[in-house]
Order: structure tokens, then C-alpha cells, then sequence
């Protein structure tokens, strides 16, 4: 493999009010990999997450998708390979029935309306959502709105799945589907999350974030198990791994 | 009224164009009549009962829908009979002034536009009718700008709602508030719903929004709702230009005869 | 004060739906030519925080009455008067639909006397020069109350002139502008307070917000163009009362019937005969039951109309007990057929 999937060099983020959210952070990513970014409230996860779709342009440092630079020409083929879940699903489903919301993308990519509509069942059937596609958005559960946001990324056939904490808000069973809806994605995952649990199911390597800085990084059984550094940067170790020991 | 407009029967199969078209042909027939006509307005009950029944729509809903919004009609048509006191018909032996009939009049109105209105809605749900309106060349920011509108509103409701109950159990528990805490309270609502609206247009922009919301349903009228839309518009204008209340009535009061 | 369908005539409603709309259009054309994409879910989620906002009252103190916030005032401060008039539009399309607050005649009434006047008369000509760039502070409250009351009192006055040119209410012009002009005073007064107090908190907390606002630039480069069309518009408006005002309401019936070849007025005199009032005239004959309203004289709001002016329809205004009774069978009919149906549908589905 030539380029790493992600390449992120030395980024640093200022918000405009004088916030330093991110503080000099570098990684690499590989094609297929999956990887969670944990950290405290505040540490930096989703200022992070923003940068790879180009959302946020870092105030100083390098974001490479693919081996590409986000340019003005480039920008939105990177986007359409880099597909990412947001926190909060209500504001991700903002048309008036989950088709339209899935199909909007592709809409959007210039597909034929044809090819978009089967875009869009597919990638509802893909979740398990395909019963609901007449249905609003803001007469969905909870789970059934964070399949169906995930449906509308799938839409665009990404190759990168970025996803802001997919597991907040849902009860026990919409997270263990969501689990294992996510364990069938051949994607590159990045996830950030405060369910640690779910990040030793899904993701072997972790990205410990802290104040904007990179404070960890390495296979998750070994740093979740950590207790002295989970502590120190405001986590705790997952219960699944606590009758494990740390070597 | 969501889950109205997405069950199914002849009348939601119809193209909503059709709907919409039809139901602005009866309104126009409706407020058309002279003031003082009651009965004529009658038969033109038929299109919203008609669109009640097959539609499968519960009356009783829409009916108290109807009722929530009489008041206002009523306060001004409340007038008329105060003012108007021109004898202008009889029943038996009373008199009744046309001040009656223009009231009665208007509430008839009201009734029949209202609840036409309601139907339409009910057995069409908001995107289609969107959809409908935007093909009929309505100007898509504004159709956008209609779905948005409803969408949010019930995510933006909710939160200010549970705002409120968190400020009604730490104040005395009144209904309304303070205007101290309402500013505060509806400022606070307002900037996380300009957070909101952000973190919408960051979502569109990640998956391709370029300023057109495109909107995928291709329907084609076909010779039932055209049908529809032309056999309504004609019971429409044959009701407005023969009063068949007044036929009927005078049918049976010859008849004994 | 949204106005109902029963209250206005076809010409009436017609005249301000074609006004409306005008204006949607000028102004989706408008919004668009801005380019800033962040408007279309920003101008949604204002138009659904309005919506949202009426559902919470603060007491009004001393009155033991409370109020909320209208909207179209502070719309306009945050979107500018284009954006804001499609979403105050929106907001009344929505609550004409779904909660029958207003009719759909009447929607071209209301969108214009709750949206235009705020966004295109109150926010440019009171609400800016006096408080220029100021979201806080004495000169932004005034400017809010002083605009907010005068958007108001036009809306309440177009509302008694809509329903006045109507002619369906009895109630005299000078009556109902008695009562709508005073509480409508009131009305400014709340609405005017609670927008200077939320513009002044999302001044505090988030300046940024207010400052980058995608239409703090829209507002500024098309004020001119606004105020030449309200030179306009004004011109016309005053030309169409004055030739209101100068033909009796029957005058105004009868110009319509004209105009779309429809027969309005049977029995008028000078109205071309349609065949309705032809074939009532030939059926016109059951005196014993049916009043000719010719015969007891019209009622006073028609003594204004003149001599020349016909009384009101024949027959069926004279309608007694043969109308009811007819109208009354024909409503049974109607629901008989709509039961009818059901019951078919049933079998069908
Ligand atoms: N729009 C903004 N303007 C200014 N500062 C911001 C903005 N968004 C976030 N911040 C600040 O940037 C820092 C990082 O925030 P970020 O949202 O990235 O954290 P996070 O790790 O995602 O937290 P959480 O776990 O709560 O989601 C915080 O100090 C936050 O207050
Ligand atoms: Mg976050």
C-alpha cells in the first residue's frame, strides 16, 4: 500500500473566539483500519473529526485523504470519500422522509434520479432500515435515526467512516445492533467515543486525546487497560476489560 | 396529521397537484357565493366529506381541528347579526334578518374552506404536498424553506419545551414566566438553534449540498387525477350556478301538492 | 390576527395571494442570488424556532394577561427582510395547513400583513436608522418596540381594510379600527419588548452569531431596490384604495364578475345576466316561501351602495324554509354519499 488512508502531520486549531482545540497532532491511518479517538469532554475529538472532511481547515499542519491535500478542486471528491456520522442524528435528517434524506446525496453527486433511488434502498437495506423509508425523520427512535444517518453516509459509497460517538442515546439493544452493524463495515472506521466498551469491540487500535494533544496511541487492549493513564486524562477502564491484566 | 398523509387510499393515491388544484377550484366556489346564501353552500359539503370518507380520515380529529379554530371567524361574524337586522326570510312565523344569514353564512364558510383545507393535508402529508406545490412552480427556496420549517420544528419544540419545564420546577411552577426569564429562556432557545442550523448546513455541505436541495419524486398525472381535479372542478361551478339545495327544497314542499 | 377565509372575498384574497406571492418569488429569487448556502437551514430552523417560541408566554405584569413573541420583526433582524418574509411566509403556510389558524383565501392576507410590513416597512425605515449596528442598550429597545408597534399597527390596519373591502362582516370601518388599532398598540408594545430582550441576550452570549448572520450582508446591499419598490407598492396600494374607496362594494363585486366573465351579482342591473341568474329568475316562483329581496329592501351596509347598486341574490338570499329545508337534505345527501363511500373503500382496501 502506497499512501496511508489519513495522514494527519502536526495540526494545529484555533476556534475564532481563541479556543486552542487541537495543539499540534499527527497519526497515520491505513486502508481498512479502524480506529477510535477517546478523551475527555473538551479534549478535542470532534474539533478533530472535522478536519477530515474539511470542514475545519487547520490552522497550521497537514490533512491528507488518500495522499490528497484538501484544495478548492479537490475538496469535494474528498468528501464524498471521507462519509461522516454526526453527533446528533436531528441534524443530520433534515429532509422530509428518510429516502429523500438517504438520496440526498447522491442527488447531490449529479447521479440520475434512478440510480439515486437505488443507491438509496440499498444503503437503508444495508442498515436495516429499508421498512421505514416513507416515514419523517423526527418519528424515528433514536436507533432507528442513527441507522438511517449511517444509511445516508453509506449512500455515497465512502471509503473512510468517520463517526462522532454513534452510541449516544441508545438503550442497550439499539447499541449491540449498532455494534454489530458496524462490525460488518469493510470500511476504514474512525470513531471517536466515550463508550469504551464499544471501542474494544470495534476498533484494535486507539488514539488517547487530551487537551488537544495526542497522549497515547497504540493497540486498545493495552492502553484501555492502562488504569494510571486512563485515569489521568478523565477515563476509566471498560468493565471488559477489567478481569483481564495488563502485561 | 403525519401519519394521516402516509396511509394509503384512492384519495392519497391521487397526485397531489390534482388535490392541490381541486381544493383551490373549491374555495374559490365557496367564498364566490353571495353573502347571504346558506343552503346553496350545502352540496359542496360533498368534496370535503368525500375526501374524509375515502381517505379513510377520522371526522372527529379533523372536526375538533375545525372547532379550535372557529373563534376568530365568530368574533367578527358575531357582528352581523347585531348590525344587520333586515327581516329577509321566515321560518314559520319568525323573521329572521339577513344579518342571520350572513353570519350563518360565514360559519358555513368557515366549515366547509377549513376542513377542506385539512383533508387536503391529511390525506397528502406535507412533503408531497410540497413536492406538489413546488411543481405546480411554486419557488423551490420557499418549498425548502416549508420542509425545513417543519422538520425542525418538532426538534426545536421539544427543546423548548423541556427548557421551560426545567425553568417552570425551579420557579414557582406558573405557566408563564417572568419577563426576565423569558428573554433569557427564548435567547438561549434561539442560540442553539442558530448552533443547530450550523451543524445542519455542516451535514449538507459533507454530503454534497451545493445550494439546491433537490427533491426526488417523479410523478406522473395520470387519467385518474386528472379525472379528479376536472369531475370536482365541474361539480364545483354546477353547484355555484345552480343552487340544488333550493331545487331539492322546492321539489318536496310542490310535492304534496 | 390571522384572518379566515369566511371574512374575505375571492377578489379580496385573490388580489393579496397574487401580491403574496409576488413577493415570495422576488424574494427566493432574491435569496438565492446571495450564494450564501448557509441561509437555506438557517432561514428552516428560524422559521421553526418562531414557530416553536409562540408555544412559551411570559406574564405581562399588572394585566394578569400574557404574551410571545410574533416573529416577523426579529426574523428580520437576524435574516434580513428576504429571507425573513419566506420564512415568516412558511411559518403561516404551516399554520394554515396543519392548524387551521388562518384560512388558505386569507393566507395571501396574512403572509402580507405579518410579513411585509415588518420585513419591508418596520426593519428598514424604523428599526435600522435607529438602531443602526446597536443589538443592546436603550437605542436597540426603542428601535425594537418603536418598529415592532408599527409593523403591527399597519398588519391590524391592512387586516380591517381587507376585511372592510370584503364586505362580508357588517362590522362599520370605523368600529373595527376602533378595536383592532388599540390592542394591536398593545400587541406592538409585548412584541416589541421580548424582541429587544432576545436580541439582547444572543447579543451577550454569542456576538459572533448575531455579527455573522448570513443576512447582515443580504439586508444592507438590497435595501435600495426595497425602498424603491415600497414607493411603488405604496403608489399602487394608494391608487387601488382611492379606487376602492370610491366604488361601493357591489361596484367592486360587479368589476370582478367582469373580469373573469363569472356572474357574481344576479339580478344587479348593470351586470351582464349569467345563466344562474337566469335560471333562477325562470324558478323564482315560490312566493309563498321565498322572499325577493328586492321586495324587503336591502340591508344597511348595502344603503351606502347606492340606488344604482341590485339587491342581493335573488332567491336563494330570500331563502326560507323551502332553502333550508333543501339545504338541509342536500347536506344529508352529501354525508350520505361520503358514508357511502367510506363503506366502499372499506370493501376495496
Ligand atoms: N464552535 C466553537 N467555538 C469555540 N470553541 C469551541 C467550539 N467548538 C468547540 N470548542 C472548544 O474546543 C475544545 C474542543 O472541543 P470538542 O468539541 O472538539 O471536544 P470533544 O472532545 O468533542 O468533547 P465532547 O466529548 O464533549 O464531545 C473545547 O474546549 C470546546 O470548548
Ligand atoms: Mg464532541
Amino acid at each position: 500500500m502506497s499512501d496511508p488512508m489519513i495522514d494527519i502531520t502536526d495540526v494545529c486549531f484555533t476556534y475564532p473566539d481563541g479556543t486552542e482545540a487541537l495543539r499540534g497532532v499527527s497519526f497515520r491511518i491505513g486502508h481498512g483500519e479502524s480506529v477510535a479517538i477517546v478523551g475527555a469532554n473538551g479534549a478535542g475529538k470532534s474539533t478533530l473529526l472535522q478536519h477530515l472532511n474539511g470542514y475545519l481547515a487547520p490552522t497550521r499542519g497537514d490533512v491528507r485523504i488518500g495522499g490528497q491535500a484538501f484544495t478548492r478542486e479537490r475538496i469535494a471528491e474528498i468528501r464524498r470519500s471521507v462519509g461522516v456520522v454526526f453527533q446528533d442524528p436531528d441534524d443530520q435528517l433534515f429532509m422530509p422522509t428518510v429516502f429523500d434524506d438517504v438520496a440526498f446525496g447522491p442527488l447531490n453527486l449529479g447521479v440520475p434520479p434512478e440510480e439515486a433511488e437505488r443507491r438509496a434502498v440499498a444503503s437503508l437495506d444495508r442498515v436495516g432500515m429499508a421498512h421505514l423509508r416513507e416515514r419523517p425523520p423526527h418519528k424515528l427512535s433514536a436507533g432507528e435515526k442513527r441507522a438511517v444517518a449511517i444509511a445516508t453516509v453509506l449512500a455515497l459509497s465512502p471509503d473512510v467512516l468517520v463517526m462522532d460517538e454513534p452510541s449516544s442515546n441508545l438503550d442497550p439493544r439499539g447499541r449491540r445492533r449498532l455494534i454489530e452493524l458496524l462490525a460488518t463495515f469493510e470500511h476504514t472506521k474512525i470513531i471517536a467515543s466515550h463508550d469504551l466498551e464499544l471501542v474494544v469491540e470495534l476498533c484494535p487500535r486507539v488514539i488517547v486525546l487530551d487537551g488537544g494533544l495526542i497522549v497515547a496511541d497504540g493497540p486498545t487492549e493495552r492502553l484501555l487497560s492502562d488504569e494510571p493513564l486512563m485515569l489521568a486524562h478523565g477515563l476509566e477502564r471498560p468493565h471488559i476489560l477489567r478481569h483481564r491484566h495488563p502485561h | 396529521m403525519d401519519d394521516l398523509g402516509r396511509m394509503d387510499s384512492p384519495i392519497h393515491r391521487i397526485d397531489a397537484r390534482a388535490k392541490i388544484i381541486a381544493t383551490a377550484a373549491f374555495v374559490l366556489a365557496v367564498m364566490s357565493f353571495p353573502r347571504y346564501e346558506v343552503s346553496a353552500l350545502m352540496p359542496l359539503f360533498a368534496y370535503p366529506f368525500a375526501l374524509i370518507a375515502v381517505g379513510n380520515l377520522p371526522a372527529g380529529y379533523l372536526l375538533k381541528k375545525v372547532a379550535v379554530a372557529a373563534p376568530f371567524a365568530l368574533f367578527v361574524g358575531i357582528f352581523n347579526p347585531l348590525l344587520d337586522r333586515q327581516p329577509m326570510g321566515m321560518i314559520g312565523p319568525v323573521a329572521i334578518s339577513g344579518g342571520w344569514f350572513s353570519f350563518a353564512s360565514i360559519m358555513v364558510r368557515f366549515t366547509l374552506t377549513v376542513s377542506a383545507a385539512l383533508a387536503l393535508v391529511a390525506c397528502t402529508g406535507i412533503h408531497r404536498l410540497c413536492a406538489g406545490l413546488k411543481m405546480l412552480g411554486l419557488p423551490s427556496p420557499f418549498v425548502v424553506q416549508l420542509l425545513f420549517l417543519y422538520r425542525y420544528f418538532f426538534v426545536i419544540g421539544d427543546e423548548g419545551l423541556r427548557m421551560l419545564r426545567a425553568a417552570e420546577m425551579r420557579s414557582t411552577g406558573a405557566r408563564t414566566l417572568a419577563f426576565q426569564t423569558y428573554g433569557t429562556l427564548i435567547g438561549h432557545l434561539l442560540v442553539r438553534s442558530m448552533d443547530r442550523a450550523q451543524r445542519i448546513y455542516r451535514s449538507m455541505v459533507s454530503r454534497g449540498f451545493d445550494g439546491e436541495v433537490r427533491l426526488l419524486r417523479r410523478e406522473a398525472p395520470g387519467w385518474r387525477d386528472v379525472a379528479f381535479a376536472c369531475g370536482w372542478i365541474a361539480f364545483f361551478a354546477f353547484a355555484r350556478s345552480w343552487d340544488l339545495a333550493e331545487f331539492v327544497g322546492r321539489w318536496l314542499s310542490r310535492g304534496p301538492s | 390576527m390571522h384572518m379566515a377565509d369566511a371574512l374575505i372575498s375571492p377578489a379580496v384574497g385573490g388580489t393579496m395571494w397574487a401580491t403574496s406571492a409576488g413577493l415570495i418569488a422576488w424574494c427566493a429569487r432574491k435569496v438565492k442570488g446571495v450564494c450564501d448556502d448557509r441561509l437555506v437551514p438557517m432561514m428552516g430552523v428560524m422559521g421553526a424556532f418562531i414557530f416553536a417560541s409562540q408555544m412559551i408566554n411570559f406574564s405581562i405584569p399588572g394585566t394578569g394577561s400574557s404574551g410571545h413573541l410574533g416573529g416577523g420583526l426579529i426574523l428580520t433582524i437576524l435574516l434580513g427582510p428576504h429571507a425573513a418574509f419566506l420564512a415568516i411566509a412558511s411559518v403561516l403556510t404551516v399554520q394554515a395547513l396543519f392548524f387551521a389558524d388562518g384560512g388558505l383565501l386569507a393566507l395571501g392576507c396574512n403572509v402580507f400583513n405579518l410579513g411585509f410590513f415588518p420585513a419591508f416597512v418596520a426593519y428598514p425605515l424604523i428599526y435600522r436608522p435607529i438602531a443602526g449596528a446597536r443589538r443592546a442598550g436603550g437605542r436597540a429597545w426603542t428601535a425594537a418596540i418603536v418598529a415592532a408597534v408599527a409593523g403591527l399597527q399597519l398588519g391590524a390596519f391592512g387586516v380591517v381594510v381587507e376585511t372592510k373591502l370584503s364586505g362580508i362582516s357588517e362590522l362599520p370601518f370605523g368600529t373595527f379600527l376602533m378595536v383592532m388599532q388599540p390592542i394591536h398598540l398593545a400587541i406592538g408594545v409585548v412584541e416589541g419588548l421580548a424582541t429587544a430582550a432576545v436580541v439582547e441576550f444572543v447579543a451577550r452570549v454569542r456576538p459572533e452569531a448575531i455579527a455573522t448572520t448570513p443576512a447582515a450582508a443580504l439586508g444592507q446591499r438590497s435595501l435600495r431596490p426595497v425602498l424603491a419598490g415600497l414607493l411603488v407598492a405604496a403608489a399602487l396600494a394608494g391608487g387601488g384604495l382611492n379606487w376602492f374607496a370610491s366604488s361601493h362594494p357591489d361596484g367592486l363585486e360587479w368589476s370582478i364578475s367582469k373580469l373573469t366573465g363569472k356572474e357574481e351579482l344576479e339580478g344587479s342591473g348593470d351586470g351582464p345576466r349569467g345563466p344562474a341568474a337566469r335560471i333562477q329568475e325562470k324558478t323564482a316562483f315560490l312566493p309563498d316561501y321565498g322572499f325577493r329581496p328586492a321586495e324587503s329592501k336591502p340591508a344597511p351596509a348595502e344603503s351606502s351602495a347606492g340606488p344604482g347598486a341590485g339587491p342581493w341574490p335573488a332567491v336563494s338570499a330570500g331563502t326560507s324554509v323551502s332553502g333550508i329545508v333543501g339545504g338541509l337534505i342536500t347536506l344529508i345527501v352529501a354525508g350520505l354519499i361520503g358514508y357511502l363511500l367510506k363503506r366502499g373503500g372499506r370493501t376495496t382496501t
